[in-house]
């Protein structure tokens, strides 16, 4: 039997051990995030030079710099993104503005959600069959680009769906009774409106697409090739296989140490960068359609 | 306006197909990675195009792979061993035989191997060959060949070892390459998981919003840090630190990348179970407060509560991360193909398995189609990881 009194300040000693210990744990977590960028910064940054942006890889990848691995990712998320967000957004379209709630409905938002549940390897797999194999194209950009494509339709489905339905239903209907068909009410009134969020999700897309490395190994990715491509159908570099192929393989993978901390800087650089644009674009945009 | 009345059905049909792409890839994907799956089993674990060989008078019919593989690696014997007589068994191989015979016996383009072979194995009762087929069939007349178990499903699935490359006869079991996905996945989520729920507990209920607005894009950074530089950070910083705090002789083990998928699992553990958090109803809440609980308490008997179906969901969605996840396992796993005892001994996981091996296998072949089962296995897992999160959630709703 314990007195309301002391049940009281047990309680009160509870909760606060508890709320100490998951502000702690909270805490824990952003200063790890800080400690893995801050340990990859400080290693990679005196490695960035000029020269290690533009200059090819030298003495088997322990000198010189890592231009064409920049190029072939440069090409990479171009590429699939040259797929993904016209199929993506349109499907966003489809999902939320036409598709009619039921069955059918349920099944592509499941389906779209299994597509983002695949584990990456499993697209390089499928990459490897169907577009290496199967179509016929080989190792090379093409496939790569689509591999990688096929991987960021899900997000970009996601995203342009979130966006629709941030806008308010008002615009729509405002639009219908002054005539305009429901295409031209998407494309003149719903879609300029979602767009700002739309291009954060596509700039997303394009930080998960460019550091992606499974799907890449088997469609696209070379080894060791000191040159830019020619053609859509050659092979290229690539900068997060090129992270994997030095941190592992090869005989020199200590002589190679500070090309792979200079192409992990880059590599995280990149996310860094897309975060913030994507912050940017959407502290911009949403202020300005508030402010209408 | 009449252009537009034509447009316009075109257009839309457009965004109609662009809809159902997401079911036509996954469609696509299953058709592409069970073709080159299922045509895996059925196949002679042995090479194409060679047979194994044995004394006519040996009343052994058939092995299976592991027994050829015992055999070759001289643990197996006796035919005993395998069901047949007690007599000890004979390797013999093309160079024996070429050494055996002058090159005038072989013939100058090798036209009387096969005779050279059949009188070799006439004299030796408990000789095993393995020889190419072309050379062989329909030429031996003391030999004849032995029946080699095809790979089967069953066989897949619970043979223990992973030796895809082993001659004469491939081993393909999958089972340390399961144990090992399922061990660094399942010790990933437990270091995950109530770290993961502590924050979104504190960033649901507990931190107020100036400082959730901080601390929630930082968490979500942690998510957008691409896999391969998790790997190499955990290659260079956990790995060493496993090494030396458990003192073994390699740092690449099962720990090490629990670890690190722990890390890379938190942030979609943190947002789900964040969500599911929020959505409690405020009466709910206050209800609890008027009764007198304190705030913790109402945390622990009705807002977890209440959000377990979504927390539930999490930590599956953790789990199907963990197991998908490629090259950060590739890196810090160590990728030895055997039965997983401790969690401080290299492992390999089944995506590091197909990352790790497919570039080397021949195009078409038994270990090439042996990863694509491999990936069916995992994209069946991760089906089904996916339809418990959708069945969780939707009980919530």
């Amino acid at each position: 039997m314990t007195f309301p009194e002391s049940n009281d300040r047990r309680k009160k000693i509870g909760q606060a051990v508890m709320f100490g210990l998951s502000k702690g744990i909270s805490y824990g977590i952003v200063a790890l995030l800080f400690l893995i960028l801050f340990f990859i910064i400080k290693q990679g940054i005196g490695v960035i030079s000029w020269e290690f942006l533009t200059a090819m890889p030298t003495d088997g990848m322990t000198k010189g710099g890592i231009f064409p691995a920049i190029i072939g990712t440069l090409y990479l998320v171009g590429g699939s993104m040259l797929f993904a967000f016209p199929v993506g957004v349109m499907a966003g379209i489809y999902v939320h503005e036409y598709a009619v709630s039921g069955p059918m409905k349920r099944f592509v938002n499941m389906m779209t959600n299994n597509l983002a549940g695949v584990p990456s390897i499993i697209f390089g797999l499928f990459g490897m069959a169907l577009f290496v194999n199967q179509m016929g194209f080989g190792a090379s950009i093409l496939a790569g680009s689509l591999t990688l494509g096929l991987l960021a339709l899900p997000i970009v489905i996601r995203t342009t769906e979130e966006s629709l339905k941030s806008v308010d239903d008002t615009f729509r209907q405002a639009s219908y009774a002054l005539g305009g068909s429901k295409l031209y009410t998407i494309r003149k009134v719903v879609l300029p409106i979602a767009l700002p969020n739309i291009l954060t999700g596509l700039i997303l897309a394009v930080g998960r697409v460019s550091g992606e490395t499974a799907p890449i190994l088997f469609t696209v990715a070379a080894y060791f090739l000191p040159r830019l491509p020619n053609s859509i159908m050659d092979q290229c570099m690539a900068l997060p296989y090129h992270l994997y192929v030095i941190s592992t393989s090869g005989t020199q993978i200590e002589a190679s140490r500070p090309i792979a901390y200079g192409t992990a800087f880059v590599l995280v650089a990149i996310v860094l960068i897309v975060n913030i644009l994507a912050a940017l674009l959407r502290n911009y945009f949403g202020k300005k359609v508030k402010m209408n | 306006m009449r252009l537009r009345k034509i447009t316009e059905p075109v257009f839309e049909r457009l965004i109609k197909i662009c809809g159902y792409s997401s079911g036509f890839i996954v469609l696509l994907i299953v058709i592409f990675l069970f073709k080159e799956g299922i045509s895996f089993f059925n196949l002679s674990p042995v090479d194409e195009g060679s047979m194994l060989w044995v004394h006519n008078s040996n009343s052994v019919q058939e092995l299976d792979a592991a027994q050829i593989k015992d055999i070759f690696d001289q643990k197996i014997n006796n035919w005993q061993t395998v069901g047949g007589k007690d007599l000890p068994i004979r390797l013999f191989t093309l160079d024996e035989v070429g050494k055996a015979f002058t090159a005038e016996q072989l013939g100058p383009k090798f036209e009387y191997l096969p005779k050279c072979i059949d009188s070799y194995m006439d004299s030796l009762p408990g000789a095993i060959g393995f020889f190419p087929e072309k050379q062989t069939a329909g030429l031996l007349k003391s030999a004849k060949a032995v029946e080699v178990d095809k790979v089967s499903f069953s066989s897949f699935i619970s043979d223990t070892e992973w030796f895809p490359t082993s001659r004469p006869a491939a081993r393909m079991g999958i089972m340390p390459l399961l144990l090992g996905t399922l061990l660094v996945s399942f010790f990933a989520i437990l270091i995950a998981l109530p770290l993961g729920l502590a924050a979104s507990i504190y960033l649901a209920e507990i931190a107020d919003e100036r400082v959730r607005k901080i601390l929630k894009p930082v968490i979500e950074l942690l998510a957008g840090i691409p896999s391969v530089v998790y790997g190499f950070f955990g290659l260079v910083v956990i790995v060493p630190f496993v090494q030396n705090a458990f003192n073994l002789p390699v740092g690449e083990t099962a720990l090490a990348g629990s670890i690190v998928l722990a890390i890379m699992a938190l942030p979609t553990i943190i947002t789900v179970s964040e969500d599911a958090l929020r959505t409690t109803p405020r009466a709910m809440k206050e209800a609890s407060l008027a009764l007198g609980a304190s705030k913790w308490q109402t945390i622990r008997k009705v807002i977890v509560p209440y959000a377990a179906s979504g927390i539930t969901a999490a930590a599956i969605l953790g789990i199907g991360r963990a197991i998908g996840e490629t090259m950060a396992a590739l890196m810090v796993t160590g990728n030895s193909a055997i039965m997983p005892h401790s969690l401080l001994q290299p492992v390999r996981t089944i995506p590091a398995t197909i990352a790790a091996e497919l570039g080397e296998a021949p195009f078409g072949g038994l270990h090439f189609k042996a990863l694509f089962a491999l990936g069916c296995i995992l994209f069946i897992i991760t089906l089904i990881i996916n339809l418990l999160v959708e069945r969780v959630s939707a009980k919530r709703r």
